[in-house]
This record gives structure tokens, C-alpha cells and sequence, in this order.
């Protein structure tokens, strides 16, 4: 199995991406001083995976915290995954957020309005 | 002979909860993100309220963390050296946020303030987008992201100082106020 998975930290998130399955899941907290480096072997694993699609890709996202150095590269990320939509795998991304997190739905929103990719808006109880 | 009372005195009337001053790393940031969640949490602060100060520290925390560097290239003497504290009053919290700048730099960051302090709270949304969207990635962070951030988290302009120190760097103060409107 075609895997990519690393360990969540105070700082980073966990990160399972299943390219034999067409299943990424993000989650935890994503606040690193140098954003770039974290998501580079993901952004990596994302090209190598564009090359060889399921005909559906599921993506989690469940974030507890982000910083902003982070949200660029969330939306590299999901540029990507744009793309890999584009070529025909069909992607969802299912954004989480709790439920009084207004903030994390907006977060979420944002992306929505910039990526052309479907979105689901997932509430999660406290 | 430093007057410890006098700015324990300061403090208090303050209502600070944490202060800091010397040279922001990577572990110490941790550490305070660390000490201030236990910190809300044993105050019973609500959920929404801890998210938003949370978010806010990073940023502000962060932002020290990356400029500490271009001081540094001016090869000034107390340059490493920044100032952080965080107070609670009347159910707000406000973070404190002082470090120098070269006085190069001033111009831009007074723009930049000025700009996300003229915008109002759809304006700030759409800006945020568009910097996210069309903004060049710097290693350093954001690339300007987090100052727009904290004012569409927190709904309160952006309350700055520069201090002139001498004719290379300038004292830079922020002032943040968090409140869950």
C-alpha cells in the first residue's frame, strides 16, 4: 500500500494520505514557524499521486488551529487537489469545524469561494 | 538599583496574566502558547473565547519570532531582544506586543496597518482572500496574512506605535484587544 503518514505534534498536524486509496485526512493543530518545509512532502506526495487517480479522492480536513504561514499552504494543497479534480478524480473536501468555531467555518468558506472544488461543511459536536 | 515594585506595580494594575521580554524562539513560543491554554483553561474561559486568543498569540507571537531576524542585520546591539504581554480586563484580553525595526521598514508596516485598519469586517474578508490567493509566500510566513487575520478575528482596529530610538531602528508597539464581540 502507497502511503504517506506522519505523527501529529503541538504544532503540526497528523497527516494520512492512502494513495492506493484515494483518502487524505489532515488533522490537529497547524501552527509551525516555517509552514513551507512541514507541507512540502505532502504538496510531493500530491504530484506523485496526480499521476496515477482514483476515481474519487476524500479529503479531511479537521483542524483545531491554524496560522497564517499554514493557510498558504493549505491552499497549495488544495490547488493540487484542484487540479487532480480537473483530471477527472472526483475530490471532496470535508472541512470540520466545531460547532461555536465561527472562525474555523469562515476559514473554511474562504477556501470554498477560491477553490473549484465541492466542499462540505461538516459541524462537529464539542 | 532597578525598581522591581515599580513594574510589578505596573503589571498588576495591568492585569497581566504573562510577560515576557528577551529573545522569542521557537521553545519559548511553544511554551507560552503552552502556559497561556493551561492558563484559560483553569479560568474556565469559554471555548470560543481561548480560540480566538490562541489565534491571535500565534500571530502576534509569530510575527516577533520571524522580524527578530532583520533587526539582526543591521548588527545592532539589543537588537534579539522583544517584549510580550498578555492582560485580562473587564472579560478582554489584550496582548502587548514591542520589538525594534529599522526605521526603513516603518513605512510599509504603517501602510500595511493602516490599510487593514480603514477596512471593515467584509472588506477585511475579501482582502484576506485576495492576499491569500494572489500573495507571494515568504519563507518568513504569510506574507503579510497575519495582521489582516488578527484584526477579522478580533473586530478591533490594530492600535500601533513607533518610537523613534535613533536614526537606524525604531521601537515598535502593538496593541491587540480580543473580545468575542
Amino acid at each position: 500500500m502507497d502511503k504517506y503518514a506522519i505523527e501529529g505534534t503541538p504544532k503540526t498536524p497528523s497527516i494520512s494520505f492512502d494513495l492506493s486509496g484515494g483518502v487524505l485526512e489532515i488533522k490537529g493543530r497547524s501552527i509551525p514557524e516555517n509552514s513551507i518545509e512541514f507541507y512540502k512532502p505532502l504538496v510531493d506526495s500530491l504530484d506523485k499521486y496526480s499521476s496515477a487517480t482514483k476515481p474519487a479522492t476524500t479529503v479531511n480536513v479537521q483542524l483545531e488551529y491554524f496560522n497564517t504561514s499554514s493557510s498558504k499552504c493549505i491552499l497549495d494543497v488544495f490547488k493540487k487537489l484542484e487540479s487532480i479534480h480537473k483530471g477527472g478524480s472526483a475530490v471532496t473536501i470535508n472541512w470540520h469545524y466545531e460547532e461555536d468555531d465561527e472562525d474555523m467555518l469562515e476559514a473554511g468558506e474562504d477556501y470554498q469561494a477560491i477553490i473549484n472544488v465541492p466542499f462540505k461543511m461538516v459541524m462537529v459536536a464539542e | 538599583m532597578v525598581d522591581v515594585f515599580d513594574i510589578y506595580d505596573k503589571m498588576e494594575r495591568n492585569n497581566i496574566l504573562l510577560s515576557f521580554k528577551g529573545e522569542i524562539t521557537s521553545d519559548l513560543l511553544t511554551s507560552i502558547l503552552q502556559i497561556m491554554e493551561n492558563k484559560m483553561e483553569n479560568m474556565q474561559e469559554e471555548p470560543k473565547m481561548k480560540k480566538k486568543v490562541y489565534n491571535v498569540l500565534v500571530e502576534c507571537l509569530q510575527n516577533l519570532y520571524h522580524h527578530l531576524d532583520e533587526v539582526t542585520e543591521a548588527e545592532m546591539e539589543k537588537n534579539r531582544s522583544a517584549i510580550f504581554m498578555i492582560g485580562k480586563l473587564n472579560s478582554k484580553y489584550t496582548i502587548f506586543t514591542g520589538n525594534y525595526i529599522l526605521n526603513g521598514n516603518i513605512q510599509g508596516l504603517k501602510n500595511r496597518l493602516d490599510e487593514v485598519n480603514s477596512l471593515t469586517k467584509e472588506e477585511l474578508k475579501e482582502y484576506y482572500k485576495k492576499v491569500l490567493n494572489n500573495g507571494e509566500m515568504s519563507l518568513k510566513g504569510g506574507g503579510g496574512l497575519g495582521m489582516i487575520d488578527i484584526a477579522r478575528k478580533t473586530g478591533e482596529k490594530l492600535e500601533y506605535n513607533f518610537l523613534e530610538i535613533d536614526n537606524k531602528i525604531s521601537f515598535f508597539t502593538l496593541n491587540i484587544k480580543v473580545s468575542t464581540f
